[in-house]
C-alpha cells in the first residue's frame, strides 16, 4: 500500500472552513484550484473502489482492440476527483448537494507518465444560502468534462 | 435501441448497507482526503451520524441498477458500445456510513441522434422509511455501426 501518494497535492489551499464566509462570494470568484495526477494505480484502485472492472480502464490490449489510444481513465473518477477541491474548499461550512457533467473527452493515462488533471472551480451562480460552482476541468490543455457544475448548499 | 423503454421501472435492488471501510476505501480512490470523509471523530463533530460519502459515491449503488437495464432482454442495448455521456448527481442529504440505501431504476427517455441512440435512466435511492437520500441520473450513449 501507498497512501501517502495519495496526499500529492497541488493546491495551495488549506482546508478553509473557518474562514469560509458565504455571503462574501460573488461570481466568477475562484474558489479551488489543483492538479492531480492519476496513474495506472489510481485506476485500479478507483476500480476496486467502485466496482468498475471494465478492461479498457487497466489493459493496454483491450483499449487497443476497441479502437482507443490507451488506457482510460473511467469517467467516473475524473468526476470524482474534480469535485474534491469544493468539497475541501467546503470543509464543515455546507456540503454539494447536486453535481453533475458531462463526459466529452477522454482522459488516457500513460503508464508511466500517469495523467495530469488541473481542475479550476469558479463560482456561478449565487443564491440564498447556496451556490453553484462551476468546474473546468482540462487535461493536455482541452476541457475533459463538459457542464461541469456543484450545487452547494450552506450550514 | 428500443423506444418502449421510457417510463419502465425496474424492481428495487436488494437494499445497499453503506460500510464505514466502504466510504473510506472509495474516499481514497477519489483522493478525497476531508476528515468527514475517513474519521468519525470529526464527522459526529460536524454533525453527522458517521463518515460522510463523497458526492459520487451514490455510483456504486448505481452501478446495480443499470446492470439491469443493461441485461433487458428487449432493451437492444450492446454493452461493447456503451459510452458513459452524462452523470448528475441530486441529493435531499449525504450519504453517511449506516444508511441502508434502496435504488429503484426508471428509464426516462430514449433518444436516437446522428447514429447513436442515447438512454437517460435514473436511480431514485431511498432510505428504510422511503425518505429520499439522492437521484443518480445516467446518460448512456450506445454508438451506432459508424461512430
Amino acid at each position: 500500500m501507498n497512501l501517502d501518494k495519495l496526499d500529492h497535492r497541488d493546491d495551495k489551499l488549506d482546508h478553509r472552513d473557518d474562514t469560509l464566509d458565504h455571503r462574501a462570494l460573488a461570481v466568477g470568484d475562484v474558489v479551488a484550484e489543483r492538479t492531480f495526477s492519476l496513474t495506472r494505480d489510481s485506476l485500479v484502485r478507483y476500480a476496486g473502489a467502485s466496482g468498475d472492472f471494465n478492461p479498457i480502464h487497466y489493459r493496454d490490449d483491450v483499449a487497443a482492440s476497441v479502437g482507443l489510444p490507451g488506457v482510460l481513465a473511467h469517467g467516473m473518477l475524473t468526476m470524482g476527483v474534480a469535485v474534491q477541491p469544493v468539497v475541501d474548499w467546503l470543509g464543515t461550512a455546507g456540503w454539494v448537494s447536486d453535481y453533475g457533467v458531462r463526459f466529452t473527452r477522454p482522459v488516457v493515462v500513460d503508464p508511466l507518465e500517469g495523467a495530469s488533471v488541473t481542475v479550476v472551480a469558479k463560482v456561478g451562480v449565487v443564491g440564498e444560502g447556496t451556490a453553484r460552482i462551476d468546474l473546468t476541468v482540462t487535461y493536455n490543455n482541452e476541457t475533459v468534462l463538459g457542464k461541469a457544475q456543484a450545487q452547494v448548499t450552506f450550514n | 435501441m428500443n423506444p418502449d423503454l421510457v417510463g419502465r421501472v425496474f424492481a428495487p435492488v436488494s437494499p445497499y448497507l453503506v460500510g464505514r471501510e466502504k466510504v473510506r476505501e472509495f474516499a481514497r480512490a477519489v483522493f478525497a482526503t476531508s476528515p468527514l470523509n475517513h474519521d468519525p471523530a470529526a464527522a459526529s463533530a460536524a454533525g453527522y451520524a458517521d463518515v460522510v460519502a463523497p458526492p459520487t459515491f451514490a455510483v456504486v449503488l448505481q452501478e446495480a441498477t443499470l446492470a439491469q437495464l443493461l441485461a433487458e432482454p428487449d432493451a437492444g442495448i450492446d454493452f461493447s458500445r456503451v459510452v458513459h455521456g452524462e452523470q448528475r448527481f441530486s441529493y435531499t442529504r449525504p450519504i453517511v456510513a449506516g444508511d441502508e440505501l434502496t435504488a429503484t431504476l426508471s428509464v426516462t427517455s430514449v433518444k436516437t441522434l446522428g447514429g447513436n441512440a442515447m438512454v437517460t435512466a435514473e436511480s431514485v435511492i431511498v432510505d428504510p422509511q422511503g425518505s429520499h437520500v439522492v437521484t443518480a441520473i445516467s446518460t448512456l450513449v450506445v454508438r451506432g455501426d459508424d461512430a
